[in-house]
């Protein structure tokens, strides 16, 4: 059992709702990464998404684009990225990770090269925006013989037929894309979370997280009472971005952001 | 594998092309590929979209003999396809027109587009004038700027214009934005992609969109000549145009293409926009291509004087016409395009856009190589009207 199951599982049978946080990886600089990941374990992370900087972050809002773009100030790389993940299991052997990015960075350096790193630094999970499972028949088995989870996003327009395929290629969890849009929408319309939730579920046992639109305690909650487990990235992207010149103050303001979420998905059971 | 059945079920072209884009997409993705499929058979979509083409873009477009181009170069016999007098003055209004019949028969209320010289924003904004669709138009802010006329063209239109100020102000970075629209807007929207690159079905529907060009110089060859071209020339940036002259051509081995890329300031100085000359396989906007990026897979800056070749991919049916060897992509630099501007405009009374410059550069190149009863059709892709400013300020020439 990998690393992201057993904690799923375990959070499941004690009937508690996974905690997310996404960051992107050398946001605001690489020397800040693993230290700001101790933070969100602090705060209450069951799962961290680490994100690998892309220069065309073409489902990313503002937020994350920008996020990107001071990372890529720091010329953070893929490689870079799995010696943070490295780095961080020293003290942290619990908490799995998923690097979450687009397909090129990935191609560049090789898929095999790529999956025997991740493996040798920790990583537990895979996550490829731009990935379809139309195009990734050899790229799934490839990931799972290192042992790695390949997670794959749903999205409202998602028909079932989709779901199946993706389901059938998706280990670890399935993340529900809320809304039709970008990472860091606004809108949150839990009903039909719902009802997209129950369908997804006709077809997969896979837990499934919710992101986009989840941007505070309440948010948290609305679609902790639903979803398996929730994932939020942005809201905690743009405090980076508030307070990128003072990053010492970062640590404690994404620990005491995330843990009130964390106190919100622990008040529904 | 035959070549005329490209792309595959799955949008392949080779190991080029397909469909990488997120999740959300997918589905409205394959709803355009359904729809296309159906209506590019039914003849009452064909006579229309052919009927806007006749009358509205005015199309045939001349095949002219450039005589005393020809007689300057000293070789083969040049001939330029006009596509600079098609309506609003590019091949780009082939596929606009197109495109929003699809839209329009897909119930979309709203179009939108990016757009490099703007030559794309213009044809999109004008089709959506004529048939009463909102259209917004996604432009690098750095192009917004040396594109001007056409930025206020679009205005004039009724478009609304929007710069895109992230990652490298280019064309580039306003393909990523009219996909981060299109996601959020996908139920009443419909994205005209300008080129032949994005996710499928976009570069077949583009392609066969242009295809009128190719289609029309065999037609106009044989009826003037007698016979085919012994050459085809055409700028690439995404690569729109050249597959619309390529494309119907392919099936006769004896005819040579030649696509010609942005060498900028030379290849060797890494300041360029040539991804087939000089760059590798990889994924950007949807597709699988050739891409310019670095070491670590992140695609990195072009340069070009022609904002409309200023693009880090390029169509994949142009990578695998490269891999395969059935055109030759070779690459110009700015230089040796603006010279051939000024050549083409003194000698033909035609100011090219700097785009096909390019192509008629490399024409140069070619012509004295070949014999004299030989024939090389140039596309000449759009005109020059737009770049008069972009040249008078890199001669440092005042026009206010």
């Amino acid at each position: 059992m990998s690393r992201i199951e057993s904690t799923l599982s375990a959070l499941k049978a004690r009937g508690a709702k996974a905690l997310i946080p996404f960051i992107t990886a050398g946001d605001p600089h690489p020397s800040h990464t693993v230290g700001l990941m101790h933070a969100l374990v602090a705060g209450g992370a069951d799962i961290i998404e680490l994100g690998v900087p892309f220069s065309d972050p073409m489902a990313d809002g503002p937020t994350i684009q920008l996020a990107c773009e001071r990372a890529l100030i720091h010329n953070t790389s893929l490689w870079n990225c799995c010696a943070m993940v490295a780095e961080f299991r020293k003290t942290d052997s619990r908490t799995p990770v998923v690097l979450m990015g687009y397909l090129n960075p990935i191609e560049t350096r090789g898929l095999d090269a790529f999956c025997t790193l991740a493996r040798e630094s920790g990583v537990d999970g895979v996550l490829i925006v731009d990935l379809a499972v139309e195009e990734a028949p050899e790229f799934a088995p490839k990931v799972r013989s290192f042992g790695l989870d390949l997670i794959f996003l749903l999205a409202p327009t998602s028909s079932d037929a989709r779901i199946e395929a993706i389901a059938r290629e998706a280990s670890g969890y399935l993340y529900y894309v809320s809304l039709k849009g970008v990472t860091g929408s606004a809108s949150l319309d839990i009903d039909s979370v719902t009802a997209k939730l129950e369908q997804i579920r006709r077809h997969t046992a896979l837990p499934v997280a919710v992101g986009f639109g989840i941007r505070d305690a309440e948010s948290a909650a609305k679609v902790g009472a639903v979803a398996d487990g929730v994932v939020v990235g942005s809201a905690l992207v743009s405090q980076i971005e508030k307070h990128q010149s003072t990053p010492e103050v970062l640590p404690d303001l994404l620990k005491s952001q995330l843990a009130q979420m964390r106190a919100a998905l622990d008040a529904l059971n | 594998m035959i070549y005329e059945n490209l792309p595959d079920a799955r949008g392949h072209f080779g190991p080029y092309g397909g469909r990488f884009v997120a999740e959300t997409l997918m589905e409205p993705l394959r709803e355009l590929e359904a729809a296309y499929n159906m209506l590019k058979v039914d003849p009452a979509f064909r006579a229309e979209l052919d009927k806007d083409l006749a009358l509205y873009v005015g199309r045939p477009s001349p095949l002219y003999p450039a005589e005393r181009l020809t007689k300057k170069w000293g070789g083969a016999q040049i001939f330029l396809k006009r596509e600079d007098l098609n309506h609003t003055g590019a091949h780009k209004i082939n596929n606009t027109v197109g495109q929003a019949l699809l839209a329009k028969h897909l119930g979309k209320t709203r179009i939108i587009a990016e757009t490099g010289a703007g030559q794309h924003g213009v044809a999109s904004a004008t089709i959506a004038a004529r048939l009463g669709l909102k259209c917004v138009v996604y432009m690098g802010a750095d192009d917004v700027e040396r594109q001007s006329p056409n930025v206020y063209r679009m205005k004039l239109l009724g478009a609304e214009v929007i710069p895109v100020q992230s990652g490298t102000k280019t064309l580039k970075d306003a393909l990523n934005e009219a996909l981060r629209d299109w996601v959020t807007n996908v139920d009443d929207t419909f994205y005209v992609i300008g080129t032949v690159a994005g996710p499928h079905p976009y570069p077949m529907l583009v392609r066969d969109f242009n295809a009128v060009v190719g289609r029309e110089v065999i037609t106009q060859s044989q009826n003037q000549l007698g016979r085919l071209p012994d050459a085809l020339v055409a700028c690439v940036g995404g690569g729109s145009n050249a597959i619309g002259l390529f494309h119907p051509l392919i099936q006769y081995d004896e005819v040579k293409m030649y696509g010609v890329e942005a060498g900028g300031d030379g290849i060797e100085t890494g300041r360029h926009a040539a991804p087939l000359s000089a760059g590798k396989p990889g994924v950007l906007h949807g597709n699988r291509t050739y891409v310019m990026a670095d070491d670590n897979g992140q695609i990195i800056g072009t340069h070009s004087i022609s904002a409309g070749l200023d693009y880090p991919g390029v169509g994949p049916e142009h990578a695998w016409l490269k891999d395969i060897g059935r055109v030759n992509y070779v690459s110009v630099t700015d230089d040796e395009a603006l010279e051939a501007f000024h050549e083409l405009t003194r000698v033909e009374g035609i100011i090219p856009a700097l785009e096909p410059s390019h192509a008629i550069a490399y024409a140069k190149k070619l012509a004295p190589t070949m014999a004299k009863d030989q024939i090389i059709v140039v596309n000449l892709s759009g005109r020059g009207d737009k770049d008069i400013f972009t040249i008078a300020k890199r001669e440092g020439i005042s026009l206010l």
